[in-house]
């Protein structure tokens, strides 16, 4: 039923939002099951409105999960609650009171935390200081106490049964670690009301159960937690009531279990939406990338696989197995130490990413804020700079004519900005993302290997994104994807390559792939 | 479907138009030049009697010298939207100045430090100054990329020592009687025609070449630099080369309009330099900021806001506390303007 489309239902699902509306308004008035609301909530940026006549109800003890796509307002929502934006217009309750927050600090110290779509944490201090940062335990002479430090983080986390060392560098950990940390910080603020925005874009589903044990945790603990994703089979899992955002404006909230997964993405998008792209059988050529014994000390050895024109393999893996490394030195981001790679029958010696690009590889990278985007460049800037080299001459760039390129590729991707000129950092997560797909897209690759390329990206651009992805494929080009959603490996990929501990655990095809086997290779049991 | 109202297709995947109608960055900074020539032609007025703006002598020269802090501010701005920054440019322009000054002599003068070598034709000294520049910045850039020791304290070396070798070049004794060929680049108005084509070169440079994107690109996130195919490297070298390369043109100015060289030339220019940048919006917390024609409105405000204080006979260490302020003062608002969107 996932890959249905919706129809015919969704005449009747019109009608039930209608009356959820007036229910909604009832209930407000009453207003003391609340922790938190929100009331007639406007924001505007230059050029945007990013909010419009937003309300929203918080219960205590239950999870409120916000839905909408990318750009819809969500972020800004949840940052005005947390006091980074002040709103233009609205008011906040909190416990019964109307708030006003000053500053981010202002609303923690009030009880109000939040977990950002964007990590934010300093990749030179030890994770112990990323957490009690402001906070330190101090010793009798106001020096900060390191051995009270590591002691409290060391017990936040055997609370949360997270198994990272205190006194690690945080720049040292992977991506899925790092976001662990950012959870953890938030809940060390024992906030009554915490703020989770996207929390499982860059973490594996070991993570999300460890993550979902969490909050299960703090909602026996009457707290009250906000919760955004674009993952549909998380939302039902997790979510007590759900609200729709709709490009600023609120749609519906209605309890979780009057959605059903159809409903909930018309309730979205507006409009009726296929959400899977069905798989298409492209005719896979000859052999594009081999790799032989490719090996990088302490990250991953004895790498072997090849990958064809036309073809599509997917890599799984679970979180730190190895299978991001592997690429980095495929594209030469940190070269390999050892082995071999073949490309359309040529053995490279890849130094670089310019190496790899030259070749005729693009990457898209894994963490879109560290390698990927450019925040105080603009939209155009950042679509552009890798093929930049196809568009110019005797050095000068030939603007007219990639800008043109961009603009069409903004609009297949439905880039949602108010023009190539827009500063990148203006743009929401997900817009981001389609930008930096953009960027390898435009590159005309003959190889595209891509690190999870529709993290927090909504349904509908999703669908879209894969379609983008077999066209090219189509075209001839080979693709290696890498994700860590399981229905996106299994419904895109010709063969799924999985890895474990620094390895290949398995090598399986189409026919062969199953959730199930997949998870046993990347457990590291062989089939 | 008559009830679906909140279902009316939204699609907002706007056309993407180029740009839309905006006054350029630099306006709002234009405008405080404006302000503060103005504010002087007041004090002016009320204090002297006498027009500061209308008197082109007076005029002149706050261009001529603007001229040389903004050649060297050219090469620096470039520095930092690649996420650099370069202290040693006023050091450059002493060296290149007494290294061009020293082939530019004049024959039958019996102090002349190559005897064997007066009355060169002026393109000689012109490019010899230009090349210590060069490389002067070419071995900074080197030292930053092959190093990877900070920006800040590589050129704070070359500042230490490219004017220590100024002073060493002649044991400190100033280099005289040039030829007229040589010191009538600094006459008339001929160092500004020098700066504007800089500026206008260096402008098309960074707005339309691959090379000034890649800065950007650097300056902005030099990690994805990389991951998008850009010789991180190369570039950086090239970039710390063209600041020197300017600093040492400037050298040439400097010597060639006061007629001599001095290894004391160029004192303290360098953060003049990062000051105009800065005021033109120049960001030196965050590289890929920043424009070269913003820094020729920052020298400019320098330039009047110094010759405005000198007219109306402010004393000079007045002068140096308030020019502090403002460039401060500028950060700060350029700050503020930017959390508006908050
Ligand atoms: N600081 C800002 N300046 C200008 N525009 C902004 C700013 N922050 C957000 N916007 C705009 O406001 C709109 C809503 O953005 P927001 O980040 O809230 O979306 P979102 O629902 O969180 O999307 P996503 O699912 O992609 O994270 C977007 O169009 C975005 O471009
Ligand atoms: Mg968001």
């Amino acid at each position: 039923m996932r890959l249905g489309l919706v129809q015919g239902e969704a005449p009747k699902e019109f009608s039930v939002f209608s009356e959820s509306s007036v229910d909604q308004q009832g209930v407000a008035t009453s207003g003391i099951d609340y922790i938190f609301s929100a009331k007639e909530i406007r924001k505007t940026f230059p050029g945007v409105v990013a909010l419009d006549k937003v309300s929203i109800n918080i219960r205590p003890g239950q999870v409120h999960a916000l839905m909408g796509e990318n750009g819809a307002g969500k972020s800004t929502m949840m940052k005005i609650i947390a006091g980074i934006y002040i709103p233009d217009k609205g008011t906040l309750f909190f416990k019964g009171e109307p708030l006003v927050l000053k500053s981010p600090r202002d609303a923690l110290n009030k009880g109000i935390a939040m977990i950002h779509q964007e990590l934010n944490l300093f990749a030179h201090m030890t994770v112990a200081e990323n957490i009690w940062i402001g906070r330190e335990p101090r010793n009798v002479l106001g020096l900060v106490d390191h051995g009270e430090l590591r002691d409290r983080t060391a017990k936040l986390f055997a609370d949360l049964a997270i198994d990272i060392d205190p006194e690690a560098e945080l720049g040292s950990l992977s991506i899925a670690n790092r976001q662990m940390v950012e959870i953890a910080k938030a809940v060390s603020f024992n906030s009554d009301l915490l703020i989770m925005d996207e929390p499982t874009s860059a973490i594996t589903d070991k993570e999300v159960e460890h993550l979902f044990r969490i909050i299960g945790s703090l909602k026996s603990q009457g707290k009250a937690i906000i919760y955004i994703t674009h993952k549909m089979d998380e939302i039902f899992q997790i979510a007590d009531e759900i609200s729709i955002f709709r490009d600023g404006t609120h749609i519906v909230t209605k309890p979780a279990s009057k959605f059903d997964h159809n409903s909930l993405i018309a309730a979205m998008v507006g409009r009726e939406l296929n959400q899977v792209f069905p798989k298409e059988e492209v005719p896979i050529g000859g052999i594009a990338l081999q790799v032989k014994d490719l090996a990088r000390e302490s990250a991953f050895s004895n790498i072997n696989f090849d990958v064809r024109f036309g073809e599509i393999l997917g890599v799984a893996g679970l979180m730190g197995s190895g299978r991001t490394e592997i690429m980095d030195s495929l594209f030469g981001v940190y070269p390999a130490d050892s082995g071999e790679i073949h490309f359309n029958g040529k053995k490279l010696n890849i130094k670089s990413p310019k190496d790899a690009i030259k070749a005729g590889m693009a990457f898209l990278t894994e963490d879109r804020k560290q390698s990927g985007l450019f925040l105080s460049l603009s939209v155009g800037e950042n679509m552009q700079i890798a093929s930049l080299p196809l568009h110019s001459s005797l050095g000068f760039v030939r603007q007219k004519e990639v800008d043109e390129l961009c603009s069409d590729m903004s609009k297949k991707l439905k880039v949602k900005t108010p023009g190539l000129y827009e500063i990148i950092e203006n743009l929401s997560g997900g817009n981001q993302q389609k930008v930096l797909l953009a960027r390898w897209l435009l590159n005309t690759p003959k190889l595209l290997i891509l690190d999870e390329p529709t993290r927090g990206v909504d349904v509908g651009a999703k669908a879209e994104i894969h379609k983008l992805i077999t066209q090219l494929a189509k075209q001839g080009a080979a693709i290696i994807m890498i994700s860590s959603e399981l229905p996106e490996v299994l419904g895109m990929s010709d063969r799924v390559m999985v890895v474990y501990d620094g390895k290949v655990g398995g090598i399986l095809s189409r026919q062969e792939a199953t959730q199930e086997k997949i998870m046993t290779l990347a457990s590291g049991v062989e089939l | 479907m008559s009830n679906s109202v909140p279902f009316e297709k939204v699609d907002k995947v706007e056309t993407l138009k180029k740009k839309r109608w905006a006054l350029p960055q630099e306006f709002s900074i234009f405008l405080v030049l404006i302000g503060i020539g103005l504010v002087f032609e007041a004090l002016g007025w009320i204090i002297r009697s006498e027009s500061f703006l209308y008197n082109p002598d007076g005029l002149l020269i706050m261009v001529l010298q603007v001229s040389e802090i903004g050649l060297i501010a050219v090469g620096v701005t470039m520095v930092i939207i690649a996420g650099g920054i370069d202290l040693s440019s006023g050091s450059i322009v002493a060296l290149a100045a007494m290294v061009a000054a020293s082939l530019a002599q004049v024959s039958g003068y019996d102090r002349a430090i190559y005897p064997g070598l007066t009355d060169l034709p002026f393109l000689i000294p012109v490019l010899a100054g230009v090349a210590v520049g060069g490389l002067a910045g070419l071995v900074n850039g080197s030292l930053v990329v092959k190093s990877k020791v900070p920006p800040f304290i590589v050129t704070l070396g070359m500042m230490v020592s490219a004017r220590g070798l100024a002073r060493y070049y002649t044991e400190g004794q100033p280099v005289s009687m040039l030829t007229d060929s040589y010191t009538s680049i600094g006459g008339g108005a001929n160092p500004v025609i020098i700066f504007i084509a800089a500026v206008v070169l260096f402008h098309i440079v960074m707005r339309y070449t691959r090379f000034g994107k890649c800065l950007y690109a650097i300056g902005g996130n030099t990690q994805a630099a990389r991951v998008s195919g850009i010789n991180v490297g190369r570039n950086l070298i090239a970039v710390y080369t063209i600041a020197g390369l300017l600093a040492g043109l400037a050298g040439v100015v400097v010597s060639a309009r006061a007629q001599t060289g001095q290894s004391g030339m160029g004192m303290s220019y360098e953060l003049d330099a990062i000051a105009a940048a800065v005021i033109g919006g120049t960001s030196v917390s965050s590289g890929g900021i920043g424009r070269v024609t913003g820094t020729l409105i920052g020298a400019l405000i320098l330039g009047v806001i110094s010759s405005g204080f000198t007219f109306l006979g402010i004393d000079s260490y007045i002068q140096e506390i308030i020019k502090g302020i403002i460039i401060v003062a500028a950060v700060v608002a350029d700050q503020i303007r930017k959390k508006r969107t908050r």
